[in-house]
């Protein structure tokens, strides 16, 4: 069972194969290292940029305007903000040039918290990424839907942001790839590169089939009655688990992976909510202009007079930064316990 | 020294030495090609004066453009080998750009519409300013207001194009980047140098800045401690070179010499041309004719009448031709459909696929 890096990697490859992807590149990104977390190993196309991060996006968007598929990857996320108006460029050259030009680039990138890693190892960049308009924004929250949202965005003709969630990126599902190998330790050893002297080495890829996640298609993860819960990413999962903690106690949690950012799935949160009268949105990128509160903000409108409990939003305090120190970590970006809490008071609550 | 040289270069006398030598022979450039050179630079002068007609007359809301830059920007668009796709040369260009564009064949009209925002606009729908051009079928790509990003992009285009080089270097695609000298102050324009310049790695991307000594009202002077941009190049061992971008026959001959190195060797090459700025930055800055700056179209055509190749009847009737093709078409344009209210989601995605979350 592919972990998320794994799965990255096997996608990259099969786009390599099949959907003519050109060039994988950005720090590190090529060999011996093949990513700071290893999603780029053993790849044809991968290849080391500079220490750039406006040059890196500023060549993706030259490759794509040629109508070779590149990915391109910011180590961090946190190192991303220096692009923010290059990528505002790749967002409006279609609509700018009255459909003149497509960029079919996708951008990869770490984000959130949970490694400890300090100021600038931790930020998120789903709602700064809501903002750009022309842009597909997707994070997935297993591996199998790493591989399926990432086949989806390099096969798009516009530029695709695959957020990668960095707690995530060992973490194993617990649904195969379609052809990949049941036996973990067979797959590592086809595809990991071994410590040591890789220049020799060449990955074994397995013969993974072609799996597309569409945009804008979320997943019920949870089901239940009594409250709509609705995440992507790292905290999906702690999501996940509070859903089935309480479950023991007579809550009735449903759960949403949106999987899908921009577009995202309307459909699937409204006929929820219209289920359950009450909704929690939770992520961890800063509380103010939060995604979440766009989608808390449509509840509201659309949904007002369905609702039995108001609409909350449980995100990341509006700090400068997420500190190293684990006491100031968990203060700064959600935890288990305050997406507890939260779904407590919000069922609590009498309309 | 080196402000020794440049101020040779542009100042009107030292040009005015150049256009009285008795026998000129123009580089040893055919007649037919220098004859085609001066006819592009008048349209564009009579196209760009234009447009500010249009601007004063309260029928576009800016006017930013490059009069001025005619003996520069002409000879690159007669030279860059235009078509579609990586197999072509990619032109990646500022505002300044419309000598290259009317030497590569855009009409008055294209241009007006643009000026004009009309619907039919084609670089972008009336939805951007005069000279942001963009015209996918021969490599040209869009113009940004945003300075200097067009330098990374033009590696990418040149990164992608250096899978189609082959033994027979004459065809080999390569890229071509323009921009102004305060813009090189931005660190994309540091970026491109590394990028273009790796080791084994090479670029085929002509790098080019067109120093006309002022960025709006910041003079050359007050920002820049290196003697000349081209300096800057020389540091990345890319082939480099100051030229008087106001001779179109001295740029004519650097550009193609410098093009087919690139072609040749995959690897880049940077000029650097000392240009005029003859109606200022745009028309936030009013848009009048500075009469300080040398005239590179009327020192051109002087030499030309000189040496014989032209008359003045042929002259004024150049002239007059494109000052009625550029009235004709301004009326065409002003007839023409605005862009609709309800466009305003077009083209957000391919296909205009649905992007207005209110439809998700």
């Amino acid at each position: 069972m592919a972990n998320m890096a794994q799965a990255i990697r096997l996608a990259l490859h099969y786009a390599e194969k099949n959907y003519q992807l050109k060039d994988v590149f950005g720090q590190d990104v090529g060999m011996p290292l093949g990513g700071v977390f290893t999603a780029t190993q053993g790849l044809k196309t991968s290849w080391n940029s500079t220490l750039d991060e406006r040059g890196i996006i500023g060549m993706a968007m030259g490759i794509a305007m040629t109508g070779d598929k590149c990915v391109a990857e910011i180590q961090f996320a946190d190192y991303i903000f220096n692009t923010i108006d290059l990528l505002k460029i790749a967002g409006n050259t279609l609509w700018c040039t009255n459909g003149g030009f497509n960029l079919p680039m996708t951008v990869m990138t770490p984000v959130g918290a949970g490694i400890r890693g300090s100021v600038y190892h931790s930020h998120s960049f789903d709602a700064w990424a809501s903002r750009l308009a022309g842009w597909k924004v997707v994070m997935p929250s297993t591996p199998l839907d790493a591989y399926g949202l990432l086949l989806s965005c390099i096969n798009d003709p516009n530029p695709c942001l695959f957020l990668k969630p960095k707690a995530l990126m060992r973490v194993r599902g617990e649904e195969l790839i379609p052809g990949e190998p049941a036996d973990e330790k067979e797959l590592k050893a086809m595809i990991d590169a071994p410590i040591g002297d890789r220049t020799k080495w060449k990955a074994k890829w397995p013969d993974v089939q072609e799996y597309l996640i569409p945009f804008g298609q979320g997943k019920i993860t949870r089901d239940g009655e009594q409250i709509t819960v609705v995440s992507y990413g790292r905290h999906l999962l702690l999501c996940n688990e509070v859903a089935d903690l309480l479950k023991s106690e007579g809550y009735s949690v449903e759960v949403i992976d949106l999987r899908s950012i921009y577009p995202y799935d309307w459909q699937m949160i409204k006929s929820s909510v219209e289920k359950t009268g009450r909704v929690l949105f939770v992520n961890e990128d800063t509380e103010v202009t939060n995604f979440g509160e766009h989608l808390a903000y449509r509840v509201t409108q659309e949904l007002f007079y369905e609702l039995l409990a108001r609409p909350r939003v449980v995100a990341g305090k509006n700090v400068p930064g997420i500190g190293l120190h684990p006491n100031l970590e968990d203060a700064s970006v959600p935890q288990k316990h305050d997406i507890e809490i939260a779904i407590r008071e919000i069922c609590a609550e009498v309309p | 020294m080196a402000k020794a040289i440049k101020k040779k270069i542009v100042s009107k006398k030292s040009d005015s030495k150049l256009t009285v030598k008795s026998k000129d022979n123009f580089g040893g450039l055919d007649k037919n090609l220098l004859l085609t050179m001066h006819q592009h630079m008048v349209k564009t002068r009579v196209l760009e004066e234009r447009l500010i007609k249009i601007y004063r007359a309260g029928e576009s809301f800016f006017w930013i453009g490059g009069p001025g830059e005619e003996a520069w920007g002409v000879p690159v668009g007669m030279l860059v080998n235009k078509g579609r796709g990586p197999k072509f040369d990619y032109v990646h260009l500022h505002y300044r750009c419309s000598p290259t564009l009317v030497a590569m064949g855009v009409s008055m009209l294209d241009s007006i519409r643009l000026m004009m925002n009309r619907s039919t606009d084609t670089s972008t729908g009336g939805r951007n300013f005069s000279n942001h051009f963009s015209i996918p079928e021969w490599n040209v790509a869009p113009v940004t207001s945003p300075l200097e990003v067009q330098y990374p992009m033009a590696c990418g285009t040149a990164h992608a194009q250096k899978r189609h080089h082959t033994k027979n270097y004459k065809n080999n695609p390569i890229s071509v980047v323009t921009g102004g000298d305060a813009g090189t102050a931005e660190g994309d324009f540091a970026s491109a140098l590394i990028l273009a310049s790796r080791r084994g790695q090479e670029l085929p991307v002509l790098l080019t800045v067109q120093n006309n000594k002022w960025g709006i009202s910041t003079s050359y002077e007050g920002q820049h401690g290196e003697n000349f941009i081209a300096d800057r190049a020389r540091a990345f061992n890319i082939k480099s070179q100051v030229i008087n971008g106001n001779d179109p026959v001295e740029t004519y001959l650097a550009v193609k010499e410098n093009m087919d190195y690139i072609r040749l060797t995959g690897k880049p090459a940077f000029i650097e041309a000392m240009v005029s700025r003859l109606y200022g930055h745009s028309s936030a800055s009013g848009a009048n004719a500075d009469p300080n700056e040398l005239d590179p179209l009327k020192t051109f055509e002087a030499r030309l009448l000189k040496a014989g190749l032209i008359t003045e009847k042929d002259s004024e009737k150049i002239w007059a031709e494109f000052e009625a093709e550029g009235v004709r078409a301004t009326e065409i344009a002003r007839a023409e459909p605005q862009p609709t209210v309800d466009s305003i989601w077009n083209n957000t995605f391919v296909g205009s696929e649905n992007a207005d979350w209110r439809n998700f």
